[in-house]
């Protein structure tokens, strides 16, 4: 029996699906396997290199392994410490705004005191040309954060210009900006609702403190 | 089918977006600039060589009742693999371009050339009609978010560094300084827009050149 008479039987039909899907499946499995450990170790790298830009100064700890899982404003917030010599000097951790086009994830360093350190979006799906100043390869604005607190400016002014705060909108683009500003302001209460837990001495340890 | 044929219908006499009007889904969503667009094509033109010879090689063997699921399953597991190792060996070049390789799976110009070359065509024909297919594609690509970038946003392969490495930064070009940009263009309707202007530039074009040849043939006669 030779290949073109086989070809129209219909059991070779769902033998070459199957046979396809398996092959496909092997390839992808090894694939996963092969790629699963240098794809882990370059994004561990991506989330470092994100903690060092929002995160001046040496630390003596390694920050990807001193967290501490808390419950955030949206969901819970896993929280990377920055220790000198065993005391925590500052915190970095998520916050969540809501964009013009879905979500917009930064990374903010907090120092003990409660003073922005750096503020980097690393996730936005804003409209180019507009809303993507947030980025700071396009625009300084989200420098415009570093060393901010609650209290300079006070609560109420911590919005943008148009709402009457003291942060910069971008021309034809006012709910980009308004959304990190929001999203830092949280960040910023979130901390000093947590600060006791987030700098706490005792918790040294690298186990998730679960919130009640 | 000679190789010079298929670099003519690759590149130009069937270009995939200019005259097969395929895959206007990743054009019109990527091409908001010029970077963008040859990101894109690079990649789509990897995968399609990569297609059109696997499935080349295996045509004796996919009967014509079940290809389509079978091509689409090959082709789906060859971006899926492109994807996982761009990511794991090239991963700052997985940063710039890993949006645009799901977008690649639902690109019908890969299942198409499958379907009407690769399914009867020898191991190397299809891989150079992938060549070229993908080469005219990248064109139509980079041409697009050109104009888009220009009138949009006033520069030109802007952040080509991030894509191709620091010895590229002479391509981005300010060519509008202090231009407020033209949001429109940027956005979708302005890929429409864009693209109707070019496809009716290549039509006026075609349709020149195929005046000249015939004068060309004609003047014999009445000389």
């Amino acid at each position: 029996m030779n290949l073109e008479s086989l070809r129209d039987k219909l059991g070779y039909q769902g033998a070459l699906l199957a046979v396809a899907a398996l092959i496909t499946t092997a390839a992808l499995a090894v694939a996963s396997r092969a790629t699963g450990p240098a794809i882990a170790a370059a994004e561990a790298h991506d989330l470092q290199q994100s903690l060092s830009q929002v995160l001046p100064g040496s630390f003596d700890n390694d920050l990807l392994k001193d967290t501490v899982l808390l419950p955030g404003p949206d969901g819970e917030v896993t929280v990377y410490r920055a220790r000198r010599a065993g005391k925590v000097e500052a915190v970095v951790f998520q916050v969540v705004g809501k964009g013009y086009a879905g979500r917009i994830v930064c990374m903010m360093g907090v120092d003990k005191d409660g003073h922005v350190l750096g503020v980097r979006v690393i996730k936005h799906a804003e409209t180019p040309g507009l809303g993507d100043k947030i980025e700071p390869a396009k625009a300084d604005w989200i420098h415009a954060f570093e060393g901010k607190f609650l209290g300079d400016p006070p609560a109420e002014k911590f919005a943008v210009k148009k709402d009457g705060g003291v942060f910069d909108q971008f021309a034809g683009a006012t709910i980009t900006p308004r959304a990190v500003v929001k999203a830092v302001k949280g960040g910023l209460e979130f901390f000093s609702h947590e600060k006791a837990r987030l700098l706490d001495e005792a918790a040294a340890s690298t186990m998730a403190i679960r919130g009640d | 089918m000679t190789y010079t044929r298929i670099t003519r219908d690759g590149l130009w006499d069937n270009n995939v977006v200019f005259a097969q009007m395929l895959a206007l889904c990743p054009l019109l969503a990527v091409t908001g600039s010029a970077t963008n667009g040859l990101g894109m094509g690079l990649a789509t033109t990897a995968v399609l060589i990569g297609s059109n010879m696997l499935i080349s090689a295996l045509r004796h063997f996919i009967s014509a009742e079940v290809r389509i699921p079978v091509y689409i399953v090959f082709i789906a597991t060859l971006v899926t693999l492109v994807d996982m190792s761009l990511n794991a060996w090239a991963h700052d070049l997985y940063k710039v371009l890993g949006l645009f390789i799901a977008l690649i799976v639902v690109n019908c110009a890969i299942l198409g050339r499958a379907e009407a070359f690769a399914s009867k065509n020898a191991v190397l024909s299809s891989a150079i009609d992938g060549l070229m297919m993908g080469l005219g594609f990248t064109f139509a690509l980079v041409l697009l978010g050109s104009v888009r970038e220009i009138l949009g946003s006033g520069t030109l392969f802007a952040q080509a560094h991030l894509l191709l490495g620091e010895s590229f930064a002479f391509l981005e070009t300010t060519l509008i300084p202090n231009y407020k940009g033209y949001l429109l263009m940027i956005l979708p309707p302005g890929g429409f827009l864009a693209l109707g202007f070019l496809l009716a530039g290549k039509r006026v074009l075609d349709r020149r050149l195929a005046e000249r040849t015939a004068a060309i043939n004609a003047a014999p006669v009445s000389a």
